[in-house]
């Protein structure tokens, strides 16, 4: 299993010379086996996996954790959407009232966006998931809900050799005493228990996080005691915020590191950052 | 071991936040967590007891109504959400292990999950005001 980040930006996108370290691309990770693909995530980031930068086979699964529009932007300008001789899969968690192709459309659709989801020239399946389990090509997949405002599920990755765990946007510590240090009282556990590499939501320092609570999204303390609550190898923090530069970025994670305990590895997710768990 | 569906965590994050008694169970009726306020009801902590079987928690308060009389465990609001995956509101009497008698309001609801699931049931307890 070989994975590549191909956007690891929270909420909007953010070019610039403050962000060409980690990246300015909203969501967009790769999961390949062998010439095997899976697109986690539609957001800006998915734009480089068009055309003949990246050569797709017939078909293609792309898992949506939600339809935030940092999640789904980039879909508009993914080539094989607009290929007749692929067919693509989009797999997105189920809303209590409305068809994900309903969902989809608001985006895909004027005055948003010139061409109407209806009308993609590719063959084009949609697949409704909530607390699921199943396959498509080498990987076994899970998918559970978890807490972010509006249906939202992380997912986890497995082949024969590696587990990835995918949580870009998440909120545990939703409440009055954060996140509960009962491994069944966790969200997100079963998504990321044992996982090889968790890649999370680790938007905000523990000040900003204080004006921002119900937004759907962790402090670096908070992604990194997830981690070590589901004891993963790897840890991958994203979603990083749009004012947050480089240097930003950097300082806190060693911030955090000098006063943190016993956590896992921790690693600030980059942009083209490419892990080998084969 | 898998962890809670969200729908409860929610539930039980939400508890943690008021100061009215209550009680979150399983579809079992097994009581799966009961917030600070609802601790001198059950007089029993959770940090103390855990999760508790039906069996258990429900021997802790003999339930009576307007008369005195023990009320069937059927009569409870709890126990018919458990049944019939409905809201329910009734006011009645618990009698405690200390024997003082409490007049209560309950309200119940069953937590139906995104995915329209049954997956457990919420209390809420209010004391009657004295008249």
């Amino acid at each position: 299993m070989k994975i590549k980040l191909w956007g690891v930006r929270g909420s909007i996108a953010t070019t610039g010379p403050d962000t060409e370290i980690y990246g300015g691309n909203t969501s967009c990770v790769t999961v390949t086996h062998d010439d095997y693909v899976l697109v986690l995530d539609g957001g800006t980031g998915i734009r480089q996996l068009s055309g003949s930068n990246y050569p797709m086979h017939k078909r293609i699964d792309v898992l949506l954790t939600h339809l935030h529009l940092d999640h789904i932007q980039g879909l508009g300008f993914f080539s094989p959407l607009f290929d007749s001789s692929k067919e693509v899969h989009i797999w997105g968690p189920a809303s209590t009232s409305q068809t994900l192709f309903s969902r989809l459309s608001r985006y895909l659709s004027p005055p948003l966006f010139p061409v109407l989801l209806r009308d993609l020239p590719c063959k084009l399946h949609l697949h409704e998931i909530g607390n699921s389990q199943f396959e498509t090509g080498p990987f076994r997949i899970q998918s559970n809900y978890i807490i972010h405002p509006g249906p939202t599920v992380g997912y986890r990755i497995m082949n024969e050799r590696a587990v990835f765990a995918f949580i870009p946007d998440h909120e545990p510590a939703l409440g009055e005493k954060g996140i509960i240090k009962e491994n069944k009282w966790i969200s997100g556990f079963d998504v990321a228990e044992g996982a090889d590499v968790l890649l999370h939501d680790s938007q905000y320092t523990p000040e900003e996080y204080l004006n921002k609570r119900g937004w759907g999204h962790s402090t670096i303390n908070d992604a990194c005691l997830f981690g070590s609550m589901t004891s993963v190898k790897r840890i991958l923090l994203s979603h990083h915020d749009p004012s947050h530069s480089d240097a930003f970025l950097e300082d806190m994670l060693s911030s955090f590191k000098k006063g943190a305990g016993n956590i896992p590895s921790a690693a600030l997710a980059k942009e083209q950052m490419e892990i080998d768990l084969s | 071991m898998a962890a809670y569906e969200i729908e409860i965590i929610l539930n039980r994050q939400l508890a943690d936040c008021l100061s009215i008694p209550v009680f979150i169970t399983d579809i079992e009726g097994n009581l799966i967590f009961y917030n600070e306020p609802a601790e001198t009801v059950l007089g029993k902590r959770f940090e103390e007891t855990g999760e508790m079987p039906v069996g258990e928690w429900s021997t802790i308060f003999k339930p009576l109504d307007e008369e005195g009389k023990p009320m069937p465990p059927g009569e409870l609001p709890l126990v018919k959400t458990l049944n019939d995956e409905y809201p329910h509101h009734k006011k009645f009497f618990i009698e405690s292990l200390k024997g003082e008698t409490q007049h209560i309001s309950v309200t119940s609801y069953p937590i139906i999950s995104r995915a329209g699931k049954f997956i457990g049931a919420v209390a809420i307890f209010w004391k009657q005001k004295a008249k």
